[in-house]
């Protein structure tokens, strides 16, 4: 009985925290944070708005051949320059306008210089509008994936050292603060005209 | 005296596996969904089933973004109404969002404004949310949208 209370027995047995319940808090927490938190990254065509105009101050001038004039309807019709057509139809008109280097007169001189202007109605959907500035901006993917793989300029002019499989792979090779020489010879020029108010 | 000592090994009950390093393991777990996630901190007044699109870009850095929802209210008296939403609140008065998103760009000077828009809402409300955005200064926006497979 004395020997229970005896001072060796107790050093020799370390009392120890139970630390079996410690996992069951974390798990508990970290189902916590799965189900509160958004893990998706957000995707979305990015666009910039132009810069406010001050009063009494004109829009820069635009030469009337360098712009693409896409209208789209309430109805989700598409006028290209005055001709109906259809929104499948943008991507390849995008594509010639862009690339036309003064050869037709109805076309952009340089790429530029070219504009897509797209005019929606007051009453058209969300839905279309996205369509077809998807269109538009996929043909500017196209454009600029070819200059990649090939290294030239659609006019022959060399710009780029080497080749690359796509556009996002010469983009990803870029040094941060490097000139991206395909964006600046073939610039994408997209401008949301004011819409009709639908009278 | 050797044998001794191994028999008192064999009689000893079977070891239990050491459980001590789980929680170190899900700790890390945990605290890499912390720092890789940002809390979800809207909680919805407007429907916005977002357009499917081809060309799109991924934006990475969160701490850039401002939502901005458009879409039908989903519960309420003016249910199927199509309404502006910032952060938790529905904007009223249309003017209201230079204000707003002015205080934001002072903020964050490369502020990226995503737009959060239902796929059969108009382009009236769009444009007019845009003209507010250019009076603000706003320049830089993102149409929020689904990735579609090419060719659908």
């Amino acid at each position: 009985m004395a020997g229970f209370f005896k001072d060796d027995n107790k050093q020799r047995r370390d009392a120890e925290i139970p630390s079996g319940s410690m996992a069951d808090i974390a798990f508990l927490l970290l189902i916590f944070f799965l189900v509160t938190t958004t893990i998706n990254v957000d995707t979305g065509i990015g666009m910039t708005l132009p810069p406010k105009l001050e009063q009494n101050q004109e829009p820069p001038p635009v030469k009337e051949r360098n712009m693409l004039k896409v209208l789209v309807n309430a109805e989700g019709q598409v006028l290209i320059e005055e001709e109906p057509a259809s929104v499948a139809q943008i991507r390849g008109e995008v594509r010639r306008h862009v690339l036309n280097y003064g050869k037709q007169p109805d076309y952009a001189v340089s790429p530029s210089d070219a504009v897509i202007s797209i005019k929606t109605d007051a009453k058209t959907t969300y839905q279309t509008y996205i369509k077809v500035l998807d269109e538009v901006w996929m043909a500017y993917r196209e454009i600029w994936g070819q200059v990649a793989r090939t290294g030239q300029l659609p006019n022959g002019e060399t710009v780029l050292q080497k080749t690359y499989p796509s556009y996002q792979e010469y983009r990803a090779s870029l040094e941060p603060g490097e000139e991206n020489v395909i964006r600046e010879s073939i610039g994408a020029n997209i401008s949301i005209a004011e819409p009709d108010l639908g009278n | 005296m050797a044998s001794e000592h191994f028999q008192s090994r064999n009689t000893d009950t079977s070891p239990g596996i050491s459980t001590a390093s789980l929680p170190d393991i899900v700790f890390m777990l945990l605290i890499f969904f912390m720092v890789s996630t940002v809390l979800r901190e809207t909680n919805l007044k407007v429907r916005t089933r977002l357009p499917a699109a081809e060309a799109l870009t991924k934006i990475d850095q969160k701490r850039l973004i401002s939502y901005l929802y458009i879409g039908p209210i989903k519960q309420g008296e003016n249910q199927g109404q199509t309404a502006i939403q910032i952060d938790d609140a529905l904007i009223e008065n249309k003017q209201a969002i230079r204000q707003i998103m002015y205080t934001k760009l002072q903020e964050q000077p490369k502020l990226i404004v995503s737009m959060k828009v239902d796929r059969r809402s108009q382009m009236e409300v769009v444009n007019e949310v845009q003209q507010e955005l250019r009076e603000a200064g706003t320049l830089r926006i993102n149409y929020s949208s689904t990735p579609a497979s090419p060719g659908s």
